[in-house]
């Protein structure tokens, strides 16, 4: 490891909730891909958002309204930045990445007809799959997974096979959640541009590990929360290229998003409000804010080394153990974020209680992809997964306790 | 509760707990580290009939457990009996003492039991919790309601 090569240290301790104890433990926290810690920073932010400047933001004239505008709109920009956006208009802000996808699928369906062809990633989050499945079921489109190979990543033959249905839509993760194995979304979306495919990337599990670029992968939508990049829950993104934005009917009406109203004809206002009904989760947008700032003061290179280091130490270790099946190791061990493995034929909620015990923090279950568990041949699975401040000590104190629950359980 | 379409077990299944199911809960009580009072808690699962496939039906599952969960209830002379059955080899053992507590007794028993102090007493107050996965919270609300149901 070599954490020697920059001060992890004091990364890992601007995050007051990994400094407690769980009973006789100091807390072992590895669900960071259900959701990560919060900096003090972060709150910090917030709490400086409700103390002095709560107010609503496009509305009011006075002081207040401006400061929180401000605040507000600067965020916009700062994830402009952050996944290089070509402009602020194309930033909208939502309450997650679930609301991203909704607004998405439900913004489409005026162009969708009976037979039209969906293309969805089997490893996907359900979030990812549900939406389209009611969007078929509104048209009469048709949703047609994209298989796994062997690895449990995409089948990417299959794919180029199903592209020859000219999809009217492709849905992929960028990284899956219960595996951490990253999809090569820029070549799949490049490919479902040739089909005249439209495209939409879930980056929930991507944007705290890796640097998005979304002009680079050239998709129509990408998607993803602030709760899984060290910022707040209540808060999460819409991009889109403009034309598919503006094709997107909201989902929500009233509020910020209208021009003029009157009981014969209501017209809606540019983009991004047009996308933003309602007051929207303001701090929880300055929050993000903050964590974008927090992100992009970090060594980023060196980050990444970091925490590619400690998931391959992660399943080196987990190798090293007897009656440990993993799943979704890439031939490449390129893993992002997560390892998700089974104790022999144990159930993964017996597993997760006997880790609980020890103050090791991880999730257990089908993971929100239960067509992924299918294609697996499992009920569920546990899910050891890191975040920035995660360190060689967590993997070793999980080993430790997991050989514990393994002397309880077999 | 009651629906026709639920296979209902031969009410043979429905009897008081052994002995030795009865022993098992002493043992977890004392168990004094951790590890001892989880392999308890298995062993006592253990001892627990298990369901056959045609019951671990559907409509028998509690909701609100990670794992499945199923349990069936009936009555004898005021006495309530429960089946019940989980494919995690820890909650089907919880579930266990929770039929220690409730198996064979009235339904008024039943009203008058305190569970959070039960659990308490065993060292397992933080399983029971509603928001913990496990499903005990929703196995002992079903259990207590079927108990007043049908009283």
């Amino acid at each position: 490891m070599t954490d020697s090569q920059f001060d992890h240290q004091a990364i890992r301790s601007q995050f007051p909730a990994l400094q407690q104890q769980l009973g006789d433990n100091p807390l072992c926290y590895l669900d960071t891909a259900a959701t990560s810690q919060k900096p003090q920073c972060v709150i910090d932010a917030m709490n400086h958002y409700y103390r002095l400047d709560n107010a609503n933001v496009h509305r009011a004239a006075h002081q207040l309204a401006a400061r929180a505008t401000l605040q507000y709109e600067q965020v916009r920009a700062q994830v402009q930045g952050f996944i290089n956006a070509a402009s602020t208009q194309q930033v909208i802000f939502t309450h997650g990445t679930t609301e991203s996808i909704n607004m998405v699928a439900h913004g489409l369906t005026d162009l969708f007809k009976a037979g039209d062809v969906i293309l969805v990633d089997s490893a996907a989050h359900h979030a990812n799959i549900v939406p389209w499945q009611a969007l078929a079921q509104r048209t009469g489109a048709k949703v047609i997974p994209i298989p796994l190979d062997a690895n449990g990543c995409l089948n990417l033959s299959a794919y180029d096979a199903l592209l020859t249905q000219v999809p009217k839509l492709v849905a992929l993760s960028h990284v899956t959640n219960a595996m951490g194995t990253i999809n090569p979304v820029k070549a799949m979306v490049a490919k479902a541009n040739n089909v005249g495919a439209m495209t939409l990337i879930d980056g929930a599990q991507a944007v705290a590990h890796l640097n998005v670029d979304v002009q680079a992968i050239d998709c129509d939508y990408y998607v993803f929360s602030g709760h899984k990049m060290y910022g707040p829950t209540g808060v999460g993104i819409l991009y889109g290229k403009l034309d598919a934005l503006e094709k997107l009917t909201p989902m929500l009406t009233g509020g910020e998003m209208i021009k003029t109203v009157s009981f014969e004809g209501t017209s809606y206002t540019e983009l991004p409000n047009r996308l933003e009904a309602g007051t929207p989760a303001i701090s929880a947008v300055i929050g993000l804010g903050a964590a974008i700032t927090f992100l992009s003061e970090l060594p980023q290179a060196l980050i990444h080394q970091h925490e590619q280091q400690l998931i391959g130490y992660l399943q080196q270790q987990l190798s090293q153990l007897s009656d440990i099946s993993v799943y979704g190791v890439t031939p490449n061990n390129d893993n992002i974020g997560a390892v998700a493995f089974n104790l022999a034929d144990e159930h993964h909620q017996d597993v997760g209680i006997l880790l609980d015990q020890q103050g090791v923090a991880i999730r257990g279950g089908h993971h929100c992809a239960m067509p992924l568990m299918q294609s697996l041949q499992i009920k569920g699975c546990c899910r050891a997964s890191i975040g920035i401040y995660s360190n060689q000590q967590d993997v070793d104190r999980f080993i430790h306790a997991l050989t514990e629950v393994k002397s309880i359980l077999l | 509760m009651t629906n026709n379409a639920i296979p209902q077990p031969a009410s043979s299944l429905f009897s008081p707990l052994s002995e030795d199911v009865l022993n098992s809960a002493k043992l977890i009580e004392q168990a004094n580290n951790w590890q001892e009072k989880y392999r308890q808690i298995m062993l006592l699962g253990k001892k627990l009939p298990n369901l056959a496939d045609e019951l671990r039906h559907e409509c028998a599952q509690v909701k609100g457990c990670e794992s499945q969960a199923w349990l069936y209830h009936c009555q004898i002379d005021g006495q309530h009996f429960y089946l019940a059955d989980s494919d995690a080899r820890i909650v089907k053992g919880l579930i266990g003492l929770l039929l220690v507590a409730t198996q064979g007794r009235t339904s008024s028993e039943i009203a008058q039991f305190d569970i959070a102090v039960y659990f308490e007493n065993l060292g397992l107050n933080g399983q029971l919790s509603p928001s913990r996965t496990n499903g005990l919270h929703a196995l002992a609300q079903a259990i207590a309601r079927y108990a007043t149901e049908t009283n």
